[in-house]
């Protein structure tokens, strides 16, 4: 079966929707044996690594999804892809709940929805040449994409090297991955997820391996592939200043959930989370006369074990009163596009863009 | 006279195919008090000059050339002991990239703290458990984690447990070697802050080696910008960050993305960094230079001073400019 035909089988739910892939309240718990004697009496713990999640993204766009470590956005990505399958809610691609697919149409939709892993030193075969990695996709699924011959296979590698940068292509494809540099083989995998002509590309940290000098080649081809080819991708990054100047739009995670949603520019400019503010006050800048870093959270992430009552970050937000200890406050919007999930937004941003604004040296002393 | 002076520093790493020369005539002076960067990416060799002034290399690491004068006296040449009993710990020590696996999993860490006192002063156990006790909370522990194994900690907490080994016998220079990469951006500023207290307050130096500008622009005075084993670009932060003259430098801070300018295409050097078992005669960079000539491949250029305490290797470095 096509990825067409799986389509056309199962009826699109939501009508009247631009998105190409949308997630509703998705969930993936885990459960996990703790320690010996939990494992002989059989106790589990639940770690809930994404808990009620939804985005949709749309043709065309970048949507980042940012967090420290543990936060579950590289699952919601994994689970988006089916590599995993979700505790609770949906995944419409092209309107199409995808959760509901069996395992042989889930196969046939792979070739629409691609991943670009975060390590491209393990995740290219060392042994197969660059030629060997992206037609091996191609090859798998020569029915699907209605290729017949030989040529049609190195045409099509040819021209997914091509957007990528990896130009002339002939030149590229007889090469093995030890003679790339790091940037080269993260546009291979590019490539590979490319040539399947997909619609979506799940990109799971794609330049946190790669050293800064190099990591403009891979994001530019991202945003070239959005804007010519009208690509749709989900970046996941713990770097807010990569993300502002790569995604459209953006999603804060703080323990399995959204904690804010907007336009990049809306986050980065005027962040309204108590968490996001932190994240921003954190970055340094390279400047040596310009902000310097500021500590506007205490301690660490909390495990997904044991997720505080109320809203998740109350233990460590300065501005936390008690209703945040019982009660979790739910993404609203606020303006434009910007959604926040806090009781007391308004007071944490003016506290925010006043601490922030008293750190910057006046222009006069410069 | 300089607190340390670096002078033609070179060390080799020796492999099958010949040796890896990772250090390359590097000199630089370090002030009392002050914090030097030294900045570049992977490869560079800038974690190598680290191990370099300390003698802490792997077996097939051999100083060639060069002196590391601590106030005036040349420690790259005296004996091992003396090096380990006199300058390791109580003149310099080291914060190491790999928090995580540094501290001994089957110790306590106070008690880890201890004997790194005990064996380098002549103290007792009591006085050496109270410093230990007053380390921790100088660097945001509670004393009553004086008894927590490193599995109890968090990444962060156990970066701070280095960071207080470290001051514990007031060392006069502090080598943090990517003290915050493994970190989380909110726990990062929380170390960076703390570190930039504890040196400022104890008036220690400071050569903090990162491949991160920003953190170069956050925490240091002066800024070596190491490329292929050899400093490019020496200079104050501000010179380096305003004024930068080497086309590399140049084209570093072009591809950093920063939290405040609008949102832009980000620029890349294309290229790889050199193969340094087999460098090539010229400079080091030409290959991907985009200014480079057949001055460049032939030649390598010096460092030279281009503006008071700046210095650039480039043999353009006078119309070089951001």
């Amino acid at each position: 079966m096509t990825s067409e035909e799986v389509l056309e089988e199962s009826p699109p739910s939501t009508v009247g929707d631009t998105s190409v892939i949308k997630v509703e309240n998705l969930k993936k718990i885990y459960e996990a044996k703790l320690g010996f004697f939990s494992t002989i009496r059989g106790k589990k713990v639940k770690i809930r690594a994404v808990d009620g999640i939804s985005f949709s993204i749309n043709k065309g766009e970048i949507f980042g999804l940012a967090g420290e470590s543990g936060c579950g956005k590289s699952t919601v990505g994994r689970t988006m892809l089916q590599l995993t399958k979700p505790t609770g809610g949906s995944v419409y691609f092209k309107g199409h709940d995808i959760t509901k697919l069996s395992k042989s149409e889930t196969r046939s939709l792979r070739s629409k929805i691609q991943i670009v892993f975060q390590d491209p030193y393990e995740s290219i075969n060392p042994r197969m040449s660059v030629f060997d990695v992206v037609a091996e996709g191609v090859k798998i699924n020569r029915k699907a994409l209605g290729v017949k011959s030989e040529e049609e296979t190195q045409d099509m590698v040819q021209k997914a090297l091509f957007l990528v940068q990896l130009i002339p292509p002939e030149q590229f494809m007889p090469r093995y991955p030890h003679e790339l540099s790091g940037g080269q083989r993260q546009r291979v995998a590019i490539a590979r997820a490319l040539v399947l002509q997909p619609d979506f590309i799940f990109a799971d940290e794609p330049v946190s391996m790669l050293d800064v000098s190099i990591r403009a080649e891979v994001l530019n081809v991202m945003t070239d592939l959005k804007n010519k080819l009208g690509l749709s991708f989900l970046f996941v990054t713990h770097d807010l200043a990569l993300a502002k100047h790569v995604t459209d739009k953006l999603g804060i995670m703080y323990l399995g959930k959204i904690v804010e949603i907007g336009t990049s520019e809306e986050i980065i400019d005027k962040p309204f989370h108590p968490y996001s503010q932190a994240l921003i006050a954190a970055i340094p800048v390279p400047d040596p006369d310009g902000r310097k870093v500021k500590v506007f959270a205490g301690g660490e992430v909390p495990n997904a074990i044991n997720v505080p009552s109320g809203c998740r970050f109350h233990p460590r937000c300065p501005y936390a009163k008690e209703l945040c200890k019982t009660t979790e406050p739910e993404l609203s919007l606020i303006e434009g596009e910007h959604s926040v999930a806090c009781h007391y937004y308004e007071e944490a941003y003016s506290t925010y863009r006043a601490r922030m604004e008293a750190n910057k040296p006046s222009p006069l002393t410069t | 006279m300089a607190l340390l002076e670096v002078k033609d520093l070179k060390m080799h790493y020796e492999t099958r195919d010949g040796p890896v020369h990772a250090v390359d005539d590097i000199s630089f002076v370090l002030e009392k008090g002050k914090v030097l960067g030294l900045a570049g990416e992977s490869g560079s060799g800038k974690s190598s000059i680290a191990i370099t002034l300390l003698r802490l290399l792997p077996g097939n690491g051999k100083i060639i050339q060069g002196g590391v004068f601590l106030d005036g006296e040349d420690i790259a040449n005296i004996p091992e002991s003396t090096l380990r009993k006199d300058i390791r710990w109580k003149r310099i020590s080291l914060i190491s990239q790999a928090a995580m696996n540094a501290l001994n999993p089957v110790f306590r860490i106070g008690d880890q703290i201890r004997e790194a006192i005990i064996t380098h002063s002549e103290v007792d156990k009591e006085s050496a458990e109270a410093n230990a006790r007053e380390l921790l909370e100088e660097v945001g522990i509670p004393a009553d984690r004086y008894s927590s194994y490193p599995h109890e900690l968090s990444g962060g907490m156990r970066q701070r447990t280095m960071i207080a080994m470290a001051l514990a016998l007031n060392p006069d220079i502090v080598i943090a070697d990517e003290p915050t990469t493994a970190l989380d951006v909110i726990v990062q500023a929380q170390i960076l802050v703390l570190l930039r207290g504890l040196q400022r307050s104890k008036k220690m130096a400071m050569i903090l080696i990162t491949h991160d500008l920003s953190l170069v622009a956050e925490m240091c005075d002066n800024v070596a910008i190491i490329y292929g084993g050899q400093i490019v670009e020496f200079g104050s932060a501000s010179q380096l960050f305003h004024n930068p003259r080497h086309p590399y430098t140049i084209g570093l801070i072009k591809s950093f993305p920063s939290l405040e300018a609008k949102k832009s295409r980000l620029s890349s050097i294309p290229g790889s960094p050199p193969d340094l078992v087999h460098p090539p005669i010229g400079c080091r960079f030409a290959a991907r230079c985009p200014y480079a000539t057949s001055k460049c491949t032939g030649q390598d250029p010096h460092l030279d001073e281009v503006e008071r305490g700046h210095f650039a290797k480039c043999w353009y470095a006078g119309e070089m400019h951001l």
